[in-house]
């Protein structure tokens, strides 16, 4: 403190935190410190494959554990906060976390634990040596700082520093289809987070200040509508880019089918979901009257992303493929809820997205279970999968069902929810659409359960000679994902009170601007 | 780029690259310079001098691998910040000590040795894809 | 000063948007480079054009001077130049490894991951 030690301490604490820290708000911090030291460490050991998993699986497993901690403090006192070296908000970097964003961190941690665990037998020695557990773990450490900052430009940061780690995950072995898919993905992601330094810029000329706290409270203030429009269209673009929203999904497809499994499953979990996350935040918690112009459109980009995504995923052959579109089909669904904006059409869509991220890693991991039993991602040469391992017969059943929207898993009841939503709303079209978007799904999931399980092996198919046994690392990590799906899928009242909340919380950000600003907001 | 000129001469200016890199590393506190600016003077020493001497020649030099250098580098970044937990203070709050050598007062600080881990991660990232590129061109 | 920066800034993104138009990757990395100077400059114009003082705290004192810049955009700005510079380093090792082992520059020709002639899934049996 050598350049401020000659003010008064009555001056510096209108610029610095000087009271001690509490020691529950070093959760907010901890969970990406945590991950960006283990990251560090395992950079370092990237040359000793076999104790790469001893250190990464307890660092994934520390990070469940914190993100637990976080969301149960939250739950119980309210968003928290803590600022970066003591300067205060507006001024200082803030991280700030609610509900939404405790809930989005906690699951994003479970589905990186459980890639983790599938990918101890599945991800080979040389593919580690290139860095699939170091990437893995910094690529956490961005997307739960996506989850917990307050700060729009620190977003910024965060999905950074999630892309170049997710660039180092896409090509772990260097094959010419990684290349070609990596390219595409790489620059289109490129151009989205452009996009979003672009209406970072606008929005800092328009309202001086980066705070997402402040920026909430001043937009309420703000009469003029025009620049809160160019504000919400060019962030809606950016973040529909990241969450493959139509017409900007097209690099997905060309890409997530080309990594490793875990890597495809962990991507389609999470990374999707930081956009969706985003789009919540800036759309209707920063600039709510923006969103209510652009709320017609939104209702368009949802329903088309939809049918575009569900109706890719029919035409596919190729397993992964199929999920990649199913990916997509599902970010449409959660831009419904958006596109709605009430609290429960809200609530539905964060239910929607914590569900997805658990079952869309689970559907890839399941795939690669498919690929291990019969030795081919194309719905025409696999079969007979119920005769080798009926087990992930069950496994299959119970994430298609989820997938699908169909009780009593997981999927079910946030489309309930929203489906209950848009009638409240006089939205009997795109309610008609998500139903239409399961009933689809549910066919396609049904040809692949009977192609790949009920159809008997085909004579002088690849997979005839391989054996009928599984790693039971990467059935542990799939039967996890199922008991998730499975027990919120019979027991959704917890989940749904805390969506709840959540949408509360982000729908009237009181609490989430008091926490930042215990004296109010600084004025302008 | 095989010259004799060249070859002589990048030994001297590699080292002098390396020196006024870490120059512009510690004044960077209160003047312009810092750990970012530093550690691309560094990688691009390394850079001449892969290019004058080979690859090869570097890597053995460098002895730890340029990614193992990142990483040591973010581990330096992430403890600064952790120091704080003792303290009471928020995360990556600036802590000084100021001990003295030999009768002359040195200020260490948290935000020295983050500086220090952003010039090490610098380094070590653009040095492994600069020697990446150039070792390509060998072939 | 801002209408001036205003016009250099949409010169760039012209450039930038026409050269990403192409199919060539290379030039596609070049506006890639291109955009986000003109990002940086939107950044700097954001945060009003003043006298050039430099936001710089004397050795003597606690604050800035008066007239002083604003520091926030710069510092915005320093943080978009050093992830922008290790993006473009990264796309351009990705390219050059593309080009290497696809043989091909042109992205119309990079049908590896997506070929054109996949066939539909089986409607039977």
């Amino acid at each position: 403190m050598a350049a401020a030690t000659s003010l008064p301490e009555a001056e510096l604490a209108k610029a610095l935190v000087m009271e001690p820290v509490e020691p529950s708000h070093w959760l907010i911090i901890l969970p990406i410190a945590w991950c960006i030291m283990f990251g560090a460490v395992l950079i370092a050991l990237r040359k000793s494959t076999d104790r790469q998993p001893l250190i990464a699986l307890p660092g994934l497993g520390g990070l469940v554990l914190m993100t637990g901690l976080l969301l149960k403090v939250v739950v119980d006192n309210g968003p928290i906060t803590m600022t970066m070296g003591r300067w205060l908000p507006p001024f200082g970097i803030a991280f700030t976390v609610d509900i939404m964003g405790a809930l989005f961190a906690f699951a994003g941690a479970i589905a990186a634990l459980a890639a983790g665990i599938y990918a101890l037998k599945e991800v080979d020695s040389s593919s580690r040596r290139y860095g699939f557990y170091p990437f893995l773990l910094l690529m956490m450490a961005g997307v739960t700082g996506a989850f917990l900052t307050g700060d729009i430009f620190n977003l910024y940061v965060w999905f950074e520093v999630l892309l170049i780690a997710s660039f180092g995950l896409l090509i772990l072995g260097s094959e010419h289809e990684q290349i070609d898919g990596a390219m595409k993905y790489a620059i289109l992601n490129l151009m989205g987070t452009t996009l979003f330094l672009i209406a970072t810029g606008y929005l800092y000329s328009i309202f001086g200040t980066l705070n997402m706290a402040d920026i909430a409270v001043r937009s309420k203030e703000m009469t003029d509508a025009a620049p809160l429009m160019t504000l919400a269209s060019l962030y809606l673009l950016a973040f529909a880019m990241k969450a493959a929203a139509f017409p900007v999904n097209f690099w997905l497809p060309a890409s997530y089918h080309t990594p490793r499994v875990a890597v495809a499953g962990v991507f389609a979990g999470l990374l999707t979901k930081v956009g969706v996350y985003a789009l919540i935040r800036t759309l209707i918690m920063l600039l709510p009257a923006g969103h209510r112009e652009l709320g017609f459109v939104l209702e368009l980009v949802a329903a088309s992303t939809m049918i575009v995504g569900v109706l890719g995923a029919l035409a596919q052959n190729d397993a992964r493929r199929m999920f990649g579109y199913l990916v997509i089909s599902g970010i449409g669904v959660m831009l419904a809820g958006i596109a709605l904006g009430t609290q429960d059409a809200l609530s539905g869509a964060v239910f929607y997205a914590l569900h997805s991220m658990i079952a869309m890693l689970a559907i890839y991991l399941l795939g690669g279970v498919a690929n291990k039993l019969s030795g081919t991602h194309e719905l025409s040469w696999m079969g007979g999968l119920y005769g080798k391992s009926p087990l992930s017969a069950v496994f299959a059943l119970a994430i298609f069902f989820s997938i699908a929207g169909l009780p009593p898993f997981s999927g079910f009841w946030p489309k309930v929810m929203l489906v209950k939503a848009s009638f409240e709303s006089q939205d009997w079209w795109l309610a008609g659409t998500i139903l239409l978007t399961g009933f689809l799904t549910t066919i396609t999931l049904g040809r692949f359960f009977a192609l790949a399980w009920w159809r008997p092996g085909l004579a002088g198919q690849a997979g005839e000679t391989l054996p009928a046994k599984m790693d039971t690392s990467a059935m542990i990590a799939v039967a996890a994902l199922v008991v998730v799906i499975t027990g919120f899928g019979v027991l959704p009242n917890g989940l749904m009170a805390l969506t709840d909340k959540a949408a509360e919380g982000v729908l009237n950000p009181a609490a989430y601007i008091q926490s930042v600003f215990p004296e109010g907001a600084p004025e302008q | 780029m095989n010259t004799l000129i060249f070859r002589t001469m990048a030994p001297y200016l590699t080292a002098l690259m390396v020196l006024f890199s870490v120059f512009v590393l510690l004044r960077g506190h209160n003047m312009p310079g810092g750990g970012f600016i530093g550690g691309l003077i560094a990688a691009s020493a390394f850079a001449i001098q892969g290019i004058a001497g080979g690859v090869a020649a570097v890597r053995r030099a460098l002895w730890f691998h340029p990614m193992a250098i990142s990483a040591a580098g973010l581990f330096f970044a992430g403890f600064a910040g952790l120091m704080s937990i003792p303290f009471e203070v928020p995360f990556m709050t600036a802590l000084w000590v100021f001990p003295k050598f030999f009768g002359t007062e040195v200020a260490l600080s948290t935000p020295l040795l983050f500086d220090i881990g952003v010039y090490l991660v610098v380094t070590g990232s653009i040095t492994s894809i600069a020697l990446a590129l150039e070792e390509r061109e060998d072939l | 000063m801002e209408a001036v920066f205003a016009v250099v800034v949409g010169i760039f993104f012209a450039f930038a948007i026409y050269l990403m138009l192409s199919k060539h990757t290379i030039r596609i990395l070049l506006g890639v480079a291109i955009m986000g100077n003109a990002v940086n400059l939107l950044l700097f114009a954001s945060g009003r054009i003043t006298k050039e003082v430099p936001p710089i705290i004397p050795p003597a004192g606690d604050i800035l001077g008066a007239g002083a810049a604003n520091p926030l955009p710069q510092a915005l700005i320093l943080t978009a130049i050093v992830i922008s510079f290790s993006f473009f380093a990264f796309l351009l090792v990705l390219a050059y490894r593309a080009y290497q082992d696809l043989n091909t520059d042109n992205t119309d020709e990079m049908r590896l991951a997506e070929p054109e002639d996949q066939p539909l899934p089986p409607l039977g049996y």
